[in-house]
């Protein structure tokens, strides 16, 4: 039996960035705003015991539950997908603040060139360079950097993030709200490197505030005490930014917002007397196992991009991609991320267990196309960087090329070097491929009898060729430092799903000016139904050289816009 | 054990906040935390004092901890002993320090297999199971106490066919080659590799030592902190925003979440 709840104005699936956003703006203008989390309620008084490296970090506290639902993986069509059975290469985010509870807040802005990258590097190298004939998708994102400017903006100014202007990013209407943090003996090293070599270093922006801050909502965020644990942990003093500390008390201030957890959304609920419109969403108390229909005006998708891509799947909204006749949207263009790096030997000890999630610095010098791709055989490339974001030790066993993994010379290497090396690394964009797609899996279910999602990745010869470049570049950045001995990445060949690599998954619901070629436009409203958005990383149409997590909120206020626009007057927007 | 609980509750970050005079939301909200440059809650934590009082009258174990705490899931004296000098094999004591046996990583891995990470209770463990690609990552049906449990039958196995004798009672160098078997693949865990891998057992083997030797002694590894001390981690620290800029090495002592030992 289903229960039919009250009618809300908006319902959001997933109370994280993109929800908290949505509900703060859609509740500040009046509207009546439901928040259903399938996750439990959680704040900074629960992360009093959090310097817990095993708890946390190895044995993932604040993650998805995998035995509950999971993905099934291969890295090409010809394989038989199989569960991620154990969590590895990204961290699924659960409970109230997703991924922004436990992010490290590393906060860029995509480049003007991610938006428009198709256009740019046609009119720059011409058609050729986009390698269409090689299977690769490059698309822009029907939308521009100056558009989104503003959005930024805010996003930046609700996160009070501390920072200093990039001289190669997108222009900005304003600084950043706060100043960047503190430099380290490590850092300032970079720095003079980057100098020397002609690089432009800058501190990077940070969600973990160099000092407290009053947001424009008129929420706080308290100033970072550099403990040294952030990704993987929740902030215990309240100072890194993240949905439960900002807008999601923003949101409840108003009186218009409620978040109701433990509600898993199993359904988006089409009209039967209207194609282009949803209903509202059907969920499942998953304490009580009981199913609810909430009716909503607006039914807004913000949880993370596999089961934002889920929802549309399995309530059968949009025609899913077909790899052989590149039919079909939903689906198309996940991209990953890779890293180009490399790691210096020094005989000083640095204090590399101190720090902060984002308390870095980097340079843009290789990302986007700041530099000329024309003698080079990939497009992008990524943020140079180096972080102090506290080493920990169960995670931190550096050693040299040849070093057994076990055993006493294993030993003596990695405690000696936990304290004596340092790491450069580019953070690489990764364009889409058309064999790289999101299905829905027929043999594995969750733990509500739904099919999981099936990811079929695998990098591409654009992606090693930008790895093997910047990890070059990262190299000559660590002789620079003046490292004894220098240890380069090696190139990856096949996607493993098994080592973290990275949590910036990113496609499946792209946005776009095209309906053949995109899910929704660039209002992130649903091609197919009016009152249905789907925003996060998934709108990405691929992957820059950043963390995604500012075009994430970006996006996020660009669809709150929408969401807004459309409850007044129930139209298309353009 | 009520003598440990109480020493527990001493040193819990609650009782810390409340004897310094702040609750939680008091520092939070208060100027202490409120200027770009807060306060360093460590100079003013009263624990370690006491800490060291309390271990002089209680006599003072060298290295901290219960020397036997007990075990939950190895209830055969000669498992234990297996997975034990298969553990010091992978973080061996030396001249820097107590290897995996001193620091308890043994009775670490013995609460962890009777727990959730023993039952994979956290893990997809669906049906139907393939052998996959090694990229695809672990697909055994195997919880990972069950992979243990054969994993030790299979040590003592292949030392008998090797050198004639039990792992434990075997040669280090002799160890070494074992255990090398079980990293290659090369291993027989006594049954098919599509259910079980003898690769898998060593992954779990060397990332449950070193998760032993390094988490927090609230995990029964770590003992006195040795672990943390040969590796210059300072543990649980409130703040470093008054050290975070100074150039040099900043040796600190490691304090625990509960101030366990």
């Amino acid at each position: 039996m289903v229960t039919e709840l009250d009618k809300v104005d908006v319902v959001t699936v997933g109370v994280g960035w993109t929800g908290g956003i949505i509900a703060a703006e859609a509740a500040k203008a009046g509207l009546n705003v439901m928040g259903l989390e399938r996750g439990h309620e959680r704040g900074t008084e629960d992360y009093q015991n959090v310097h817990d490296e095993y708890k946390y970090a190895i044995r993932y506290e604040l993650m998805q539950n995998m035995s509950k639902e999971t993905i099934t993986f291969r890295n090409t069509r010809d394989q038989r997908a199989l569960p991620m059975r154990e969590m590895g290469s990204f961290l699924l985010g659960d409970n109230l603040g997703g991924a922004g509870t436990h992010w490290n807040g590393q906060t860029w802005r995509f480049l003007p060139y991610d938006f428009e990258i198709r256009s740019m590097t046609e009119e720059k190298y011409g058609e050729e360079k986009l390698k269409d004939d090689e299977g690769y998708r490059i698309q822009n994102w029907g939308i521009t950097y100056d558009e989104l400017e503003p959005y930024f903006d805010k996003f930046e100014k609700t996160a009070g993030i501390s920072g200093e202007p990039n001289p190669l990013g997108g222009d900005r209407s304003d600084d950043y709200p706060t100043p960047p943090m503190i430099k380290t003996r490590s850092l300032k090293m970079f720095e003079e490197a980057a100098n020397s070599m002609g690089y432009s270093p800058i501190m990077m922006p940070s969600a973990n505030l160099s000092e407290a801050y009053e947001n424009p909502d008129g929420q706080s965020i308290q100033a970072c005490q550099y403990c040294a644990f952030c990704e993987r942990f929740g902030c215990e003093y309240g100072a890194k930014s993240s949905p439960e500390v900002t807008v999601i008390p923003a949101a409840r201030e108003t009186g218009n917002f409620e978040v109701r957890p433990h509600s898993n959304v199993v359904e988006v609920m089409k009209d039967e007397d209207d194609d282009s419109k949803v209903t509202g969403v059907r969920f499942i108390d998953t304490q009580t196992g009981e199913e609810f229909f909430q009716p909503a005006d607006v039914v807004v998708l913000t949880s993370y991009l596999f089961n934002n891509y889920k929802l549309l799947r399995v309530s059968e909204i949009g025609e899913q991609y077909d790899p052989e006749t590149e039919e079909g949207t939903l689906g198309r263009n996940y991209c990953y991320q890779i890293f180009g790096g490399a790691v210096g030997f020094f005989d000083e000890q640095f204090n590399t267990f101190m720090g902060a999630g984002a308390l870095g610095m980097a340079f843009d010098d290789f990302n986007g196309d700041n530099y000329d791709h024309s003698d080079l055989d990939f497009l992008h490339g990524g943020n140079m960087a180096i972080t102090q974001t506290g080493a920990r030790p169960i995670a931190t066993n550096t050693t040299r090329e040849g070093t057994p993994s076990w055993g006493a010379e294993f030993k003596k290497e990695s405690i000696e070097n936990y304290t004596r090396t340092l790491r450069v690394q580019a953070q690489c964009a990764t364009l889409p491929h058309k064999n790289n797609y999101l299905d829905l899996d027929e043999e594995y279910t969750d733990a509500y009898d739904i099919p999981l999602v099936q990811l079929t990745y695998n990098f591409t010869d654009q992606d090693r060729s930008v790895q093997k470049y910047t990890i070059d570049r990262a190299a000559e950045v660590m002789e620079e430092m003046g490292a004894n001995e220098i240890k380069k990445d090696t190139v990856v060949e096949d996607y493993d799903i098994v080592p973290y690599q990275s949590t910036h998954n990113t496609g499946g619901t792209v946005m776009g000016d095209d309906p053949e070629k995109s899910v929704v436009n660039n209002y992130l409203q649903h091609w197919d139904r009016d009152n249905l958005f789907v925003v996060g990383a998934g709108n990405f149409a691929h992957n820059g050289g950043y963390n995604p997590t500012a075009t994430v909120g970006a996006l996020a206020y660009r669809c709150a816009e929408g969401v807004i626009e459309y409850a007044e007057d129930n139209r298309r927007l353009e | 054990m009520a003598k440990e609980d109480q020493k527990e509750k001493k040193f819990s970050r609650r009782d810390f906040l409340k004897t310094t005079g702040v609750a939680t939301g008091g520092i939070i909200g208060g100027s202490l935390l409120g200027g770009s440059v807060g306060m360093n809650l460590n100079s003013v934590m009263p624990a370690q004092e006491e800490e060291t009082s309390q271990t002089e009258e209680t006599g003072g174990e060298e290295t901290g901890g219960n020397e036997n705490p007990g075990r939950m899931f190895f209830h055969n004296d000669a498992d234990f002993e297996t997975i034990s000098q298969a553990m010091e094999r992978i973080f061996p004591e030396d001249d820097l320090g107590p290897g995996a046996i001193k620091l308890g990583v043994p009775y670490f891995l013995d609460m962890q297999l009777a727990g959730a990470y023993g039952n994979n209770t956290k893990e997809y463990m669906q049906a139907p199971f393939y052998e996959g690609e090694t990229t695809q990552g672990y697909q055994s049906r195997l919880t990972r106490a069950e992979l243990f449990t054969l994993g030790i039958k299979a040590l003592n196995t292949e030392s008998q066919n090797d050198f004639d004798n039990d792992f434990s009672s075997i040669e280090d160098g002799q160890k070494d080659e074992i255990l090398t078997k079980f990293q290659d693949g090369d291993a027989d865990l006594g049954i098919p590799r599509a259910a079980g891998k003898p690769e898998d057992f060593f992954r779990l083997l060397r990332s449950a030592t070193l998760q032993g030797a390094y988490a927090d002694p609230l995990y029964r590894g770590n003992r006195g902190m040795e672990g943390w001390k040969m590796k210059n981690f300072p543990g649980h620290q409130h703040a470093y925003i008054q050290q975070i800029d100074t150039d040099s090495f900043q040796e600190i002592e490691p304090q625990s979440l509960y101030g366990g030992k």
